[in-house]
């Protein structure tokens, strides 16, 4: 029902963790769902140092937060927030059906990860 | 290492009942309704077959009505008594706890002008027999309600409900699938009506089942156009299927102490090995005699099932989860549910269902391979750190 890819990516996550300090938190999901992701940035300049995630849930929500921590590392914020849910399942080679609405949330993780990034900004100035 | 433990879901057909029915697919496969030869065989091993599924409930032979398995028994139980009975009363009641053919069949006819009412289950998984009588009314044509749990193995008080439904004259189905061949099964001391059962979990055959029909209740059938199964279900028989069910039955029967013995032995072995093994799991359904000797079903907290099934299955291991992402649905089992478990603790459930053939070492690699899977899965769970972070403020 996987690709080997997602097998790959919920057997050997890339990037799990936290992170002390973190530049920004995004989570989404809930546990009554059975999906939770959190990701942590370190931002530098506007370039994304460093990032972790930690995910419940199934092994297309495992595997989905690993994908965008490695697609995102080195990349600048503005390229990070045009990542979408949907290029992180197809750099999966795909999902199956059922699993693009409940467990496809990466991405927008990633995006309230900046988000919050952002936000603390604002904040400082 | 490959190891079975999802034997509610289907078990391998018994060798000696794969042989019996190549015979009958490439030898004897001759129609039962015909009148030469080749009809008049196939018809005698059906008739036996017939009998040696009776005989495992304690029924007569004739109150058996072949299907194409658990799912078509419990259509035609429902669908066929609500049809007899329909100028009688229009109330049907159920539990929450029942397999889908049951209740979405039940709620098909609520849909279609019944009235539907669903008994709630106590945090064990089992339903009481109290709320059973509260709901009776003088309407109700029909009670169904399951032997035992495929979720989480309970067994429910039947030969009470069957007192019940005795003295008021409510037909009374019970879907038997889960139970036959594993625990004692006796239509006539439960006061059983009708009676589901199914060949593929008891190393028979899949795409065969029956019906009990009590002797005397009217059950109109669904399909149409043949005399077979005493015009309850037309078609040609599943021959070969059908004497492989038969076959199945009277072995279950012959085998029935000596694999309780065994099931219990390594059900309660693992129970307690994952207890022990693995903080924060929570065991789901009764223990002891109120409970399938298969079946083994908990919660892992922090970590969800399909993730747990996925893991498992690298190492050959194979059970199944009522989290969401196995059950189809958004939401978690419904079992699960009713017993009072939160969506997050259903989300972690694993049940394993044991087998004939599962064996000590068997369950010895799971507790060894359990808890490193688990471990693993709880440092990526952002559900987890919450008490990690609490044991280290300590």
């Amino acid at each position: 029902m996987y690709t080997e890819k997602v097998m790959d990516h919920f057997n050997n996550p890339r990037n799990v963790g936290e992170m002390e300090n973190p530049d920004g938190v995004g989570e989404v999901g809930n546990a009554k769902c059975g999906d939770i992701m959190r990701i942590y940035l370190d931002i530098e300049g506007d370039i994304i140092k460093d990032v972790k995630f930690k995910t419940f849930g199934c092994g297309a929500a495992v595997a989905t937060s690993s994908m965008v921590t490695e697609m995102v590392k080195g990349k600048t914020i503005d390229e990070a927030m045009v990542i979408s849910n949907a290029a992180v399942a197809e750099a999966l080679g795909g999902l199956p059906e059922t699993k693009m609405h409940c467990s496809n949330l990466a991405a927008d993780a990633l995006h309230k990860a900046i988000g919050n990034y952002r936000d603390k900004q604002q904040t400082k100035e | 290492m490959r190891v079975y433990l999802d034997h509610s879901a289907t078990t391998p057909v018994d060798p000696e009942v794969a042989a019996l029915m190549m015979t009958y697919y490439t030898e004897k496969y001759g129609n039962p309704s015909s009148v030469h030869g080749f009809g008049r065989e196939a018809k005698q091993a059906l008739e036996q077959a017939r009998s040696q599924v009776a005989e495992l409930i304690g029924a007569t032979p004739k109150e058996v009505t072949f299907t194409s398995g658990g799912t078509e028994a419990d259509n035609l139980a429902i669908l066929g008594t609500a049809e007899a009975l329909r100028k009688k009363g229009k109330h049907i009641i159920t539990s929450c706890i029942e397999h889908h053919a049951v209740l979405e069949t039940c709620e098909y006819l609520e849909k279609n002008g019944f009235d539907l009412t669903v008994i709630p289950v106590n945090e064990e998984g089992i339903l009481s027999v109290d709320e059973v009588k509260k709901a009776i009314r003088p309407d109700t044509i029909l009670i169904s309600v399951m032997h035992a749990n495929n979720e989480v193995g309970s067994i429910q008080p039947i030969a009470e409900i069957g007192r019940l439904t005795k003295e008021h004259g409510i037909t009374f189905h019970v879907d038997a699938v889960q139970s036959l061949g594993k625990i004692p099964i006796n239509v006539d001391e439960m006061n059983v009506d009708l009676m589901t059962v199914s060949s593929h979990k008891i190393y028979g055959p899949k795409g065969v089942g029956a019906l009990y029909i009590r002797k005397g209740v009217r059950v109109v059938p669904m399909a149409h156009g043949g005399g077979q199964e005493k015009r309850r279900r037309a078609g040609t028989e599943n021959t070969p299927g059908i004497i492989g069910f038969g076959k199945a039955c009277e072995l279950a029967g012959q085998r029935m102490a000596d694999d309780t013995k065994h099931q219990t032995k390594l059900r309660d072995k693992l129970m307690n090995g994952i207890s022990e093994r693995i903080e924060y799991v929570k065991v789901n359904g009764p223990l002891g005699e109120k409970r399938l000797p298969n079946n083994v079903n908990v919660s892992i907290r922090y970590v969800e099932g399909e993730s747990l099934l996925l893991s498992l299955d690298m190492l050959g291991i194979a059970a199944s989860s009522g989290s969401a992402c196995t059950s189809g649905s958004l939401d978690p089992s419904h079992v699960l549910l009713a017993m009072g478990l939160v969506h997050e603790i259903a989300h972690g459930s694993l049940r394993f269902t044991l087998g004939r053939q599962n064996t000590e070492a068997e369950i010895d690699y799971l507790l060894e391979q359990l808890p490193k899977i688990v471990e693993r899965l709880r440092m990526m769970s952002p559900l987890y750190d919450q008490v990690i972070h609490k044991q280290q403020a300590q």
